[in-house]
């Protein structure tokens, strides 16, 4: 069964390799460079250069996440157990929510500097927002009934949010930030073309000035496995933590 | 430890919006120790927020409810709570659920895993320890409610409406079912019903309630409670119809 299912997925691997391979065999041109120099320079270059790019892409996103969780996760859990909490942050949450995120890179960029920070707090609030929601939601899901053999045995917030309110907001907060996650790594990309000499934003960019195709394909190659390997982490702790959604 | 675990409601109202809208009206009853009371009554009478005041889980806007001669307090006595759809938490295994009463009162002791492998053979749900509740079948769910509420040993066990979901023959089954292990334990229960065989095969005492407010209407010593054979017999049916023409009356009364 899981073998097939990665089988499945090599062959989705190989067919995009193919279509890349005809269609720069069709084009012919420096721009659509064939799928196999790709590759072969990404191993060559990945070690000397690509590495430490990657590398501060990743910090980035791990931060941005991290933080994110870190103050989403009880700030929706306070707004999903709390009718009054609800009432009070809800306009809040809703307001700033549709504001497009990536449009306050400048301001963030005025008040933290061009550098690290503003980049983080930009993946910070792509997330954020979603994780909020989702765990708010997953929250008000629960019927009304689930807590009472809990609540009728005197059991402390303590125990309901380990039996209940973790439980129940787990497959909507993953969701929310494999759905988040895409988002991010594209914002990523944009803010890492201001203001800094590290990242793949950068990287790709770079090579784009130099003209040098190559490296180019090559680094948005790499963005995309940064992209698979974060979905494929995802999917592994949701596999672990969600069990009981899997049967049936 | 023999300790009296007796319900005792006295002049109970509920009421909603700033108690203009009546749920309960001036209940008092008592179910003894070691008994199984039946509540019966049209829907909107009130019977699951009966329950839930029992339970602690709501707050009276009148009068008290006292088990075992105590205020109900959800931290000092044991309340076993079953509600409809038998509150199974879907994202624990059928073990984590039967064991989920004593973790909350950590009381997970020596032998309640032996006691639990005991149950849950009595109850025919042995191997399906590591299952999801979705992978059962709504009989087998209920079993897996039963043996959480009865692992646990509670002082008093509400139950609203344990039976409804189930087909008519699972249902007959569960509540046999939970006769036997309810004799085994005699703990005192009151469970809320809209089937009539049910108050009558499963309550010592029949509570008759009519709707709008809620109020009690009629107190029944029921004779025929927890035999099987008479379950079978015209006595029962006799019976079943005078608590239908009863409620019929309420009807037309209120």
């Amino acid at each position: 069964m899981k073998y097939s299912i990665f089988l499945s997925y090599l062959a989705g691997a190989a067919a995009i390799f193919v279509l890349w391979w005809i269609l720069s065999a069709m084009v012919a041109l420096p721009m659509i460079p064939s799928p196999v120099a790709v590759f072969v320079k990404l191993v060559d270059i990945f070690a000397k250069s690509i590495a430490v790019h990657a590398g501060f892409s990743l910090w980035r996103i791990a931060a941005g996440l991290f933080a994110a969780i870190l103050v989403g996760f009880p700030l929706g859990m306070v707004m999903g157990y709390f009718p009054k909490a609800d009432r009070y942050l809800a306009p809040l949450v809703y307001l700033t929510y549709p504001v497009p995120k990536i449009a306050l890179l400048p301001i963030f960029m005025l008040m933290a500097g061009v550098g690290e920070t503003s980049k983080i707090i930009m993946i910070f609030l792509i997330i954020v927002f979603q994780v909020v929601i989702a765990v708010r939601d997953g929250i008000h899901a629960i019927p009304e009934e689930t807590y009472f053999p809990l609540y009728s045995l005197g059991a402390s917030f303590r125990q309901v949010f380990q039996e209940v309110l973790w439980p129940a907001s787990l497959p909507k907060f993953i969701t929310a930030v494999r759905v988040a996650m895409a988002t991010a790594i594209s914002v990523l990309f944009f803010t890492e073309t201001f203001g800094t000499q590290y990242g793949m934003g950068y990287f790709i960019m770079d090579a784009w000035l130099r003209v040098n195709y190559l490296e180019m394909y090559a680094g948005i190659v790499c963005l995309s496995f940064i992209g698979l390997l974060l979905f494929g982490i995802i999917d592994l702790v949701e596999h672990f933590a969600c069990r009981w959604m899997q049967k049936g | 430890m023999t300790m009296s675990h007796s319900i005792e409601i006295q002049h109970l109202s509920v009421g909603y919006d700033e108690g203009r809208f009546k749920a309960l009206l001036d209940i008092s009853l008592t179910v003894p120790d070691g008994t199984a009371c039946a509540v019966i009554g049209p829907s909107g009478c009130g019977k699951s927020t009966l329950l839930r005041v029992i339970a602690g889980l709501q707050k009276p806007t009148k009068g008290t409810v006292l088990i075992g001669g105590e205020r109900v307090n959800p931290k000092k006595q044991k309340i076993g709570f079953v509600p409809q759809n038998y509150g199974l938490l879907p994202w624990r295994t059928v073990e984590e659920n039967i064991l989920l009463g004593c973790r909350i009162r950590r009381e997970v002791e020596e032998d309640t895993m032996e006691r639990m492998q005991l149950m849950m053979g009595q109850l025919g749900i042995r191997g399906l320890g590591d299952r999801y509740p979705k992978e059962l079948s709504g009989g087998q769910q209920q079993r897996v409610s039963l043996a959480r509420s009865f692992l646990l040993r509670t002082d008093v066990l509400l139950m609203d409406e344990p039976f409804s979901a189930l087909d008519a023959i699972t249902r007959e089954d569960m509540q046999e079912v939970f006769l036997e292990l309810w004799q085994k334990h005699a703990v005192t229960t009151m469970l809320v019903t809209h089937y009539v065989e049910e108050a009558l095969y499963l309550g010592q005492k029949i509570v008759l309630m009519s709707s709008y407010p809620g109020r009690i209407y009629k107190i029944l010593d029921n004779p025929l409670f927890g035999s099987s054979e008479k379950r079978r017999q015209p006595e029962f049916f006799a019976m079943g119809q005078t608590i239908r023409d009863l409620i019929k009356e309420m009807g037309k009364s209120a």
